[in-house]
């Protein structure tokens, strides 16, 4: 008779453990070292942590756009990324969050928020230069038609019976 | 140049983008030969990380050919091919020379937690990834290491992230010969801990994940057990069950913020956004471990608050080690071992893409179709 029980239930209370020869795993044991406990990064630690903010620091990368920087940091550091500068609404909520630490919740949910306001913006942004988004080949649905075909068709099913159900629920309200 | 382009959650295109500039005596200009999609872009993809703006260039895994150095560049020269990792360190400051250069304090103004990483939000130094035809490369002293000859481009890039993760996984758990190690997720990631768990000494590597066709990928390219845990029931039972009822001595987190398995975790982390993520798998680590064992974290959270079981680390004694790998310590050990054919890092790689189709590629990573396990994406300029 089949057994359903889940998988625990067939294992008694003990190891498994495997034969102990290992010499069929290439490379068993070839980086194991007694003295690496407590390992990296502990081993490497000298003086120097305990000078603080002393270092030589590499030369500063020009700031001629507005980056934001921790509160808990002094300053900006020596380089920093360009990709996408503060813009509207979601730059005005960044510059907000930036006046709190990284300590506290008025710092990070400000920011999730302040990327889905962005969101919205770089829809404008695209139709202002022309661009109508394409949703469908944005989200890949390409991929899903390919490999998935049925679960596809199934959530468009459900989509556009949730969005029928909808509209005729609506219908009859107004006829109401 | 062409570079794939954030659009918001789910929502990603390829599009002409300015070619990127030297910003600073340190800089390079690299022509990108192949980049991935990592088991972490997709926490961007799918929103999780706060400052994650619309515009951005993602992608921190990739090799390319040097093709323009700034004024203070001494140790790569144009015509290098090189694999740069993920973590964009200055190699002067005090956590630099630490050889955590996965914090480095002069690369990221926005958050003193994590250093830079490339195409990984502003809350990670806000610069553009490497899922484009060029790049920018600060600290081009520090970061790009050449290319060792003869070395596949496939196994290369694999160098970048994949493998240091994986390795620095394993030796995080600080693992004595005989151990058992439990593996949570069978990404790339995890199976390549489960891989290196073996170099430490493992007696014994346990897999955990839902995918049937990654849990046989791990089963053959890391000779260790795989379990779906849809099929054994309580996963901490399960675990004292099969360890001779103490747990394992070490438990490796190598999923983090999309983790599936517990409701109560996807709802109010991956739905509502009110932690980071889901902390199924960090919760079923540090329930499953042995008392006094080590949980080593590879698997990315977000910054923002967590569900996690921290009075069960009090009451066991645990200790729990996390970082991102410090990539550039590890490389010349691991360049050794791929030479040496201890570890084959290509074989994790199951798709091959123009970079053109970026959004298929997300969506089939992000939807595990079609079997993916690592997809690789070849911009237009690589002519290879």
């Amino acid at each position: 008779m089949e057994d359903n029980r889940p998988l625990e239930d067939n294992m008694p209370f003990e190891n498994n453990r495997g034969p102990a020869d290992h010499s069929h795993i290439k490379g068993w044991g070839i980086d194991a070292d007694p003295k690496n406990d407590p390992t990296y990064p502990m081993k490497k630690r000298t003086n120097g942590e305990h000078e603080g903010y002393t270092w030589e620091r590499p030369t500063q990368q020009p700031v001629n756009m507005e980056i934001l920087h921790s509160i808990e940091r002094p300053n900006v550091t020596a380089v920093f990324g360009t990709a996408a500068p503060l813009r509207g609404l979601s730059g005005a909520i960044r510059r907000m969050a930036f006046k709190n630490s990284e300590n506290v919740y008025s710092h990070w949910l400000p920011l999730i928020m302040a990327d889905r306001v962005d969101m919205v913006e770089g829809i404008i942004d695209d139709f202002k230069h022309g661009k109508i988004p394409n949703i469908f080949a944005e989200k890949g649905y390409v991929a899903e038609w390919n490999y998935n075909k049925t679960g596809l068709l199934a959530r468009v099913a459900i989509v556009a019976g949730i969005t029928a159900a909808v509209v005729l629920l609506a219908r009859s309200n107004s006829r109401d | 140049m062409l570079a794939m382009n954030y659009r918001g959650p789910k929502r990603v295109r390829i599009e002409e983008k300015p070619m990127p500039e030297i910003l600073h005596p340190e800089d390079a200009i690299v022509r990108v030969l192949r980049s991935c999609i990592c088991g972490s872009d997709l926490h961007l993809y799918n929103g999780n990380v706060p400052d994650t703006r619309v515009g951005t260039t993602f992608g921190h895994e990739f090799v390319g050919e040097i093709v323009e150095i700034g004024s203070e560049v001494t140790k790569v020269k144009v015509g290098d091919n090189v694999l740069v990792p993920f973590n964009i360190s200055c190699g002067k400051c005090v956590f630099c020379k630490q050889e955590l250069y996965g914090n480095c304090h002069e690369s990221n103004p926005e958050a003193t937690a994590v250093g830079a990483i490339y195409g990984y939000s502003h809350t990670a130094g806000g610069y553009h990834g490497g899922q484009a035809e060029y790049v920018r490369v600060p600290y081009a002293n520090v970061g790009p290491t050449i290319i060792p000859p003869g070395m596949d481009l496939d196994d290369a890039v694999l160098l970048t992230d994949v493998v240091p993760t994986g390795y620095q996984a394993a030796e995080m758990g600080g693992i004595q010969k005989g151990d058992t190690v439990m593996v949570f997720g069978a990404g790339p990631i995890g199976i390549m801990a489960a891989k290196c768990s073996w170099l430490f000494g493992a007696g014994r590597v346990i897999i955990i994940d839902k995918e049937e066709y990654r849990l046989e990928f791990a089963r053959n390219y890391a000779q260790c057990e795989a379990y779906n845990f849809e099929e054994i029931g309580d996963i901490a039972v399960f675990a004292k069950k099969t360890t001779d009822s103490l747990g394992a001595d070490v438990c490796i987190d190598a999923v983090g913020a999309e983790a599936a398995g517990n409701a109560m975790q996807t709802i109010t982390g991956r739905k509502l956004l009110l932690q980071a993520g889901s902390a199924t798998a960090l919760h079923w680590a540090i329930n499953c471990v042995k008392k006094g064992g080590i949980v080593s974290i590879v698997g990315v959270y977000g910054p923002t608050d967590n569900l996690v079981p921290i009075g069960n680390v009090l009451n066991k004694g645990l200790t729990i080690r996390a970082n991102q790998a410090s990539v550039k310590r590890l490389l010349p050990r691991l360049i050794e071992h791929v030479q040496n054919g201890i570890i084959n890092p290509k074989a994790l790689i199951t798709h091959r893409l123009p970079l053109e189709e970026v959004a298929e590629g997300y969506r089939m990573f992000s939807n595990k179709l079609d079997n993916c396990i690592k997809p690789v994406l070849i911009p237009p300029s690589a002519k290879i």
